[in-house]
């Protein structure tokens, strides 16, 4: 029991790294380059964390503040999430929602630090980030609450636990909605194609790129760190909803999760690969689909 | 068997609301014809015992050939001759649209407890789809400036009334048969060849040109 | 018998589509004509028997609707002699051949016994006529050919979708399981309500659209407007009393159901709403064949609210849509014959016209006054039949509205008609636009008819009235 608590937070606070890693693998190779090594992240943290910081004079806290409660609110919600249809480590009904808001409280804080340099380029970002985050929000919450009524609980971890694989046999295709919406859902929170591109160096194409421009050293670590863990965050729902399974041993139900997850992260290459990002006017469109999927789904299940 | 029936249904509604979203032509064209494909299989899906074999085979086919390759065809010739490819701003924007859809995707399960089915064994999604797809295609007509989407909205409505019909096919195959295929087949050659007159006349497809009667 | 009247109108349609000779062409349109008039003729002599397997067969609505329809073809076809003699620019081979075509489905509709076949029917008026209103090649008929085609098409569609659910309405298994008309009559109290309901809905919107009641008549007002004026003669003369029939049909069925509350209030409402809205859009008026377009609104709300209320006003609807429709050929007519000597459709541009043209203009005059309702024209009759039952059966409210629609009607109609008609013309007439016999002629026996319909109705077609009326709303209101 320990152990497995062990296990599941040593896994959650190390492997996110590595699933950027294969994110940007897969777009090297659907480039036909070779790319990066797996483990870039890993020593991009480190050389990070090495160097000093340089902070602008017209900030105050709260740009240093940004990015630590960006990783602490990032890395609370992950104690409420269910892994691989185990129980996590904090659940009480309702729990879904202090985790979108606890993700919430990270993007406001990243948000925050932004406008507080008074750079126009960190405010023009930030309004953008969050006009798309007030729209993927309920998609998310849409999503989630599919998956509620057709596990029948409010927890986290009843919805992604043993009551899954029992949702899956009577109500399939409304779970096959959510499970889109909520791809749709991680692209656009994780800034990912087609909703952002994480590549692009014009400032004006920028959306979660530009929020963080003026961090370096410790705090830009921070921030990467941070927004890997959400990409964990995301694609684990995302991973046990999909391959939601009942799984005799522990092992067994861990390894298909890892490798669900990778292959999550592929999945996200794949898609950055193959689609362009979407013109600012089209992400409303794109969020508010995914959102009708999702109220689909649920009328589905409540007919 | 029902759960590939029951994916064929929430799959022409997912093709609805993805129609009521998008603005790029071709798509919008290779939606409506895949949900046609889809509907041309659902005669063979949800056949009972009541059904003649032969006719449910010819209005499958008859279907298939019409909703998903003629009147595709013709609708593909529309636009590249008329060489327009997205539908600009309509009149109810995208995310209304998608809004309204949804809605109406809901009234339409809503409404659909309300019609008990006198035929026993009927698929529990075929009305709410029905409907569904009505509405969709009611939305589309009224909401887009492109004279080809309007025709596509028709198209779709058509769609909701032959989902409707085959309820009706195992009792009157004839009236089915006849009803939504030759309306459909006759009613689209038609304004196909009113469109062509459009584009020559306004050279364009642009239904806000075609705004010179007025009170 | 019967199937013949159908399929010979339709023949000689496609024969004038495959025909070569263009000044020729217009006597199918004639021959169409007289031969339908004989077949009608042979129906008031003696009643055929049902045809065509039970599909097709006469009743009182059917026989009204088949008469009114078969003197207004015969007076147009006379009209369309001399009209495309004048327009040979034109190739007219798919103007007579949409023409004979309308009245084999206008006579299928006012036939059909069977729910299928009556759509099958209107849908191919719809398909007939939309590319006629396209006859001048211009931009504005195109626009208003296209808008007729989407909007009636889409009318029609949600009325099949109606159709199926009054089929469903029977579909148990120890129901009629059948669209005849009889069966689902007979059946009753039987029928699902829920699905009756719905149907009616349905059915109200798709055949209301083809018919112009508010709120579906968007296209009225371009398609009659921008339509030749023998063209929009027949469509609202005649295309839009077989929607009333289509309509009452669907009202049978829903009486025999049990369901007619509610059809009957739907009814007088869009009546109302129609005819307000006509009275609105009357009144300055700068194009005068729209406003014979909100005029045909008007009468088509007047025939709803007569329908809506039942009894002696059915009865007075089933009269009125006689009148109505002889009525709507004088005015398209006559305005269609102003509208070539002046060369514009637009009230500033006429003046005059009882000068210029000792026929048609008095003729305009003299419909205006007969649609309106001015005694002695028989639609003063029906329109105070309906006013009468209204007040008879204590519908207050309906019947004062009713009266103030039309007064409101009768000024702002009477305003465009007078300027036109009255006064100095401008100019002389335009090279051959004077009235001749064959363009002025056909309105005249018209307004003749409707002259002695009000002076002197003959016992059979009041007594056909009656049963029309009884045979759709029941007796008594």
């Amino acid at each position: 029991m320990i152990l497995r608590a062990c296990f599941q937070v040593g896994l959650f606070l190390l492997l996110p790294p590595l699933l950027l890693g294969v994110v940007n693998r897969v777009k090297a190779l659907f480039a036909g380059r070779q790319g990066p090594p797996l483990l870039q992240l890993y020593s991009d943290l480190a050389k990070l964390l090495r160097k000093g910081t340089v902070q602008s004079r017209t900030t105050t806290w709260v740009f240093r503040a940004g990015p630590i409660v960006g990783v602490a609110a990032v890395a609370t919600a992950g104690l409420l999430l269910a892994v691989a249809g185990e129980p996590a480590l904090v659940a009480f009904s309702g729990d879904f929602i202090l985790f979108a808001y606890l993700l919430a409280l990270a993007r406001f804080f990243t948000a925050l630090a932004a406008l507080d340099t008074g750079s126009s380029f960190e405010g023009m970002g930030a309004a953008r980030e969050v006009t798309f985050a007030s729209l993927a929000e309920p998609a998310l919450f849409l999503a989630l609450v599919v998956l509620a009524r057709a596990t029948g609980t409010l927890s986290l971890s009843g919805m992604l636990g043993p009551g899954l694989p029992v949702a899956w046999g009577e109500a399939a295709p409304a779970l096959v909605l959510a499970a889109i919406a909520l791809f749709v859902v991680a692209l656009a929170e994780n800034a990912r194609i087609p909703v952002d591109d994480p590549n692009t160096h014009l400032e004006l194409t920028m959306i979660h790129e530009v929020m963080v421009l003026d961090h370096s050293g410790p705090d830009l670590a921070l921030i990467l760190y941070g927004a890997s863990l959400k990409l964990f965050l995301f694609g684990a729902i995302f991973t046990r909803l999909v391959l939601g399974f009942h799984f005799e041993s522990v092992l067994a139900a861990e390894a298909v999760f890892v490798v669900g997850l990778v292959g999550f992260a592929a999945l996200v290459g794949v898609v950055e690969s193959v689609m362009a990002r979407l013109r600012l006017v089209r992400v409303p469109q794109l969020l508010v689909g995914a959102s009708v999927l999702s109220v689909f789904g649920l009328v589905l299940l409540l007919r | 068997m029902s759960s590939l029936t029951d994916s064929v249904f929430i799959l022409v509604v997912v093709l609805d609301l993805f129609l009521l979203a998008s603005s790029r032509l071709n798509a919008a064209i290779r939606a409506v014809a895949l949900q046609g494909a889809l509907l041309s299989i659902l005669p063979v899906l949800i056949a009972t015992a009541e059904h003649h074999p032969a006719h449910t085979l010819l209005l499958a086919g008859g279907a298939l050939v019409v909703k998903a390759l003629v009147i595709p065809w013709l609708l593909f010739r529309a636009i590249r001759e008329a060489a327009i490819r997205r539908e600009m701003e309509p009149v109810i924007g995208f995310v209304s649209s998608m809004i309204l859809g949804a809605v109406g995707v809901a009234l339409a399960f809503v409404f659909s407890r309300g019609l008990p089915l006198p035929i026993a064994g009927q698929h529990e999604f075929l009305v709410p789809t029905s409907l569904a797809t009505v509405w969709t295609g009611l939305l589309l007509v009224v909401a887009r400036k492109k004279a080809v989407t309007q025709v596509m909205g028709f198209l779709v409505l058509e769609n909701g009334v032959f989902v409707f019909g085959m309820l009706l096919s195992g009792i009157m195959p004839r009236m089915v048969e006849a009803g939504v295929l030759l309306d459909l087949f006759v009613a689209v050659f038609v304004m196909g060849i009113v469109m062509f007159h459009i584009n020559r006349e306004f050279s364009s497809l642009d239904t806000a040109k075609l705004s010179a009667l007025r009170d | 018998m019967l199937v013949l009247l159908v399929l010979v109108p339709l023949g000689l349609g496609a024969l004038a589509l495959a025909f070569r000779d263009n000044a020729t062409r217009p006597l199918f349109m004639l021959a169409a004509a007289a031969l339908h008039a004989l077949g009608v003729a042979a129906i008031w002599a003696s009643p055929p028997p049902p045809g065509a397997g039970g599909y097709l067969g006469v009743d009182p609505v059917g026989k009204l609707a088949l008469t009114t329809a078969t003197v207004l073809f015969l007076a147009c076809a006379v009209y369309a002699q001399g009209y495309l003699r004048r327009r040979s620019d034109r190739d007219n081979r798919i103007f007579v051949g949409g023409l004979c075509v309308l009245l084999g489905a206008m006579t299928a509709v006012g036939l059909a016994q069977h729910l299928g076949v009556m759509w099958v029917a209107i849908e191919l008026t719809t398909l007939s006529t939309a590319p006629l209103i396209y006859f001048d090649h211009d931009a504005r008929s195109l626009e208003a050919a296209w808008k007729y085609l989407l909007v009636c098409s889409l009318g029609i569609a949600l009325a099949l979708l109606g159709t199926f659910f009054f089929a469903l309405s029977g579909a148990a298994p120890s129901g009629p399981r059948s669209l005849f008309l009889s069966d689902l009559v007979a059946a009753g109290p039987a029928l699902s309500k829920p699905w009756v309901r719905a149907g009616f809905v349905f059915l109200l919107v798709g055949y209301g659209t083809k018919m112009g009641l508010a709120p579906l008549h968007s296209w009225k007002p371009d398609a009659y407007g921008e339509a030749p004026g023998l063209l929009g003669a027949l469509l609202s003369g005649g295309v839009t009393t077989f929607a009333f029939v289509a309509l009452g049909r669907v009202h049978q069925v829903c009486r025999a159901a049990g369901e007619d509350a509610f059809p009957r209030d739907a009814f007088v409402a869009m009546g109302l709403l129609s005819m307000a809205v006509a009275a609105v859009f009357m009144v300055g008026q700068r194009d005068f064949k729209r406003m014979l377009a909100w005029s045909s609104v008007e009468h088509m709300g007047i025939l709803s609210v007569g329908l809506g209320l039942g009894g002696a006003a059915a009865s007075g609807a089933f009269f009125h849509s006689l009148g109505n429709g002889l009525t709507k050929g004088v005015l398209f007519l006559s305005a269609a014959n102003i509208h070539r000597a002046f060369g514009t459709k637009q009230v500033e541009g006429v003046r005059g016209a009882a000068r210029i043209l000792p026929l048609s203009g008095p003729l305009f005059l003299a419909g205006f006054l007969a649609v309106t309702g001015t005694p002695p024209f028989s639609p003063f009759f029906s329109e105070f039949a309906i006013l009468n039952g209204a007040f008879g059966g204590g519908r207050y409210v309906v019947g004062a509205l009713y009266l103030a629609f039309l007064g409101v009607v009768f000024i702002g109609m009477g305003a465009t008609v007078l300027q036109i008609v009255q006064g100095e013309p401008s100019s002389g007439p335009r090279p051959d636009t004077e009235d001749t016999w064959l363009s002025a002629g056909p309105p005249l026996v018209l307004l003749g008819l409707v002259l002695a319909l009000g002076l002197f109705l003959p016992r059979g077609l009041r007594e056909l009235f009656d049963s029309a009326a009884a045979l759709v709303v029941g007796t008594g209101s």
